[in-house]
């Protein structure tokens, strides 16, 4: 397997307090801490451990959006990926950019650069989509291992543990392939300084969703962006047959 | 004669020919011809987003912990240390990166005082010792002992201090005697800084008996291995904070120090012990910074929390107002050692601000602390709070390094030279 491609997104950090726009068009995002998107970080270290264990050969890191991507890139490259192709989206049309754009964006750019392995995290914490891994391996007609907590090389191809809702599944794939990191795949690494200064000179691509020859129209509108309900207060009840009676009340039960 | 004056009458001359009479291996950045500038590079920005990140997972939880056991924290020394965060400054020929400047090891500083300065100063400890070595050592020296730091997770520390001198650094009484090619150290050395868990120390020893010989000429530099026969560390010191760092007293009993390990020559010591400092106050400003950005940081959070009269006490103009005092001080030390360290970062002689950016740092740390005990109450003086050691941990700002008073020294004499050169 000798090129790997994974895609990252720039989102808002996991530690910051979520503010709703006034006029309910989205989330605020201006002056607010981006960093990668924590699954994408999970996906990046899987790759770099595969170079590691001279299963790839390359890891090339990509990302759609605004110049500010390529900060999350350059922390890709300086976490061990080889280089990286930021595919410039920006203003109104990053505003509607989805998961069936990235995912006909990551699918043309895997058959331009002759990837074997297309590693994206299962889901952005912005959006929670969880499509874009699933979309990419049915444009490019390519077997898909989602939510994967382990992948091992066998003779055929891939062995991959997936994290289903009733536990572990293990699947047998053949590659190329499209895998999606879950949480528990590995721990991602530290850049360290020497890999960060490193960075800087390895090579990133501008390429634009038009030279891809992708269509950016929106195929989902947001109508309202709103916080959630404000957590009524609960109350104490005095017994078990007062509680069961109240939720059969509320439709609960 | 007042001894005071004598002291300062001795070592005048001294601070005036500091930073400039030794040369730096370490070459100065050209100075960009934009005019100030308030951003950080991108490096600088990834640098900090990595010490940031160091410290909220393997500092913040560990520091309670460590603050009460005293351990040296070996396995964060040793991440440190694998990430490159430690050991900037040592040149390439030895294997080092060679290119951190003052500034980009004072982003770390701060990040890590942050989180704890007394693990801060567990791992920033082991700059102060080696920067004679980076300053005045000569290539064999430099390959031999700093190489060493690069291969290994290993620490140096700076022994100059004695149970009987301290700002007072001419009164340094621990001797050098030579003896064919060797020279023999007999004294004794207190609250040394990694004292207990170096690798080897930079010792300044007076190598001529004569009380008429000038300071200036009266002391050497010598590097000693700590596992030399003679050298024995004493206890670990149990210190009112940073109690994660390993502070002792060591005793040195007939040390044969081979004359390899003089630095530069005879007599040039006190020179390189001063010369040091103008690379190692910014730093310490920036740990300062670090637990008083803490303070701040921790005081806003409980009082948005904590109600008194109906509303969260941030609400009281008492309460906002202890903590616009906070910021006002947490932002300009940050602007201090900025300057500081980005004046020796590019060449330029930074006696004096690095000077003022230490003493007011030390400063508004000490009272950032106070102030944020005072805030968190009666649970501030509790150890379940996390303010009480700020305020512990802060007092020795205005000590090591150059007392408050010592700073002031530096800085009068600093302007009271330069209005007297002055024709206006």
């Amino acid at each position: 397997m000798s090129r790997v491609l994974v895609g990252v997104k720039r989102v808002i950090d996991y530690a910051v307090k979520i503010r709703v726009k006034p006029d309910k068009s989205g989330v605020v995002t201006d002056g607010v801490k981006h960093s990668m998107n924590p699954f994408d970080e999970i996906a990046v270290e899987e790759a770099v451990r595969m170079k590691e264990k001279k299963l790839a050969k390359e890891v090339i890191a990509v990302s759609c959006g605004p110049a500010q991507a390529q900060e999350t890139l350059r922390t890709a490259l300086a976490m061990g990926a080889d280089r990286a192709i930021h595919v410039e989206v920006a203003g109104a049309e990053y505003e509607t950019l989805q998961p069936i754009h990235v995912a006909k964006i990551l699918a043309k750019i895997s058959q331009d650069e002759k990837a074997d392995l297309v590693i994206v995290g299962k889901q952005a914490i912005d959006d929670d989509s969880n499509q874009t891994a699933q979309m990419t391996a049915a444009l490019l007609d390519w077997p898909q291992g989602t939510f994967a907590s382990k992948v091992e090389k066998s003779d055929a191809g891939l062995t991959v543990t997936r994290e289903i809702d009733g536990g572990l599944e293990v699947i047998k794939t053949k590659v190329p392939a499209v895998l999606s990191a879950d949480l528990r795949l590995n721990e991602p690494r530290y850049a360290t300084l020497p890999n960060i200064m490193k960075a800087k000179k390895k090579p990133m691509k501008k390429v634009s969703a038009k030279d891809l020859g992708v269509d950016l129209a929106p195929r989902i509108k947001v109508i309202s962006v709103e916080d959630p309900p404000v957590r009524q207060a609960g109350s104490v009840v005095p017994d078990v047959d007062t509680l069961v009676a109240k939720l059969k009340e509320g439709g609960h039960v | 004669m007042n001894p005071i004056s004598q002291i300062v009458r001795a070592t005048r001359p001294i601070y005036r020919t500091l930073s400039t009479s030794v040369t730096c291996s370490a070459q100065a950045k050209p100075i960009p011809t934009t005019g100030l500038c308030f951003e950080l590079t991108d490096e600088q920005k990834a640098l900090q987003e990595l010490a940031r990140k160091f410290t909220k997972e393997e500092i913040i939880p560990v520091a309670a912990q460590y603050d009460k056991s005293g351990e040296y924290p070996w396995p964060i020394v040793k991440k440190a240390w694998e990430l490159g965060l430690m050991n900037g400054h040592i040149p390439e020929h030895c294997g080092g990166v060679g290119d951190m400047g003052v500034f980009e090891e004072c982003i770390i500083g701060e990040e890590f005082s942050f989180g704890c300065s007394g693990i801060g100063t567990a791992v920033g400890g082991t700059n102060l010792g080696q920067t004679p070595v980076i300053i005045a050592g000569n290539k064999e020296q430099q390959k031999k002992y700093l190489g060493r730091l690069i291969d290994e997770p290993i620490v140096a520390a700076y022994c100059v201090t004695e149970p009987g001198a301290g700002s007072d650094v001419a009164g340094v009484k621990t001797k050098a005697e030579k003896k064919g090619d060797e020279w023999i150290i007999n004294g004794q050395k207190m609250w040394i800084t990694n004292g207990g868990v170096a690798n080897w120390y930079f010792v300044l020893a007076r190598t001529n008996p004569d009380p008429k010989c000038p300071p200036g000429k009266a002391f050497t530099g010598f590097i000693v291995e700590k596992d030399w026969p003679g050298v024995n560390p004493g206890r670990k010191e149990l210190n009112m904070g940073q109690r994660a760092s390993d502070t002792r007293g060591i005793t040195f009993e007939d040390v044969r120090v081979p004359k390899e390990n003089v630095l530069l020559g005879e007599g040039d010591g006190f020179k390189i012990a001063m010369g040091a400092f103008d690379k190692t106050r910014p730093p310490v400003a920036c740990g300062a910074t670090g637990l008083a950005a803490r303070a701040l940081y921790e005081a806003t959070k409980y009082s948005l929390e904590r109600k008194t009269f109906g509303v969260p006490i941030a609400s009281h103009q008492a309460v906002a107002f202890m903590l616009a005092d906070m910021a006002i001080g947490v932002e300009t030390a940050r602007l201090a050692w900025q300057r500081a360290a980005w004046m020796v970062d590019h060449g330029q002689r930074n006696t004096m601000m690095a000077s003022v950016a230490k003493c007011f740092a030390s400063e508004i740390a000490n009272k950032a602390a106070a102030d944020a005990v005072q805030i968190f109450g009666g649970n501030g003086f509790n150890t379940e709070y996390p303010v009480e050691k700020l305020m512990r941990d802060a007092k020795i700002y205005q000590i090591y390094e150059g007392t408050s008073q010592i700073q002031r020294l530096i800085i009068s004499r600093e302007l009271l030279t330069a209005a007297k050169q002055s024709n206006a």
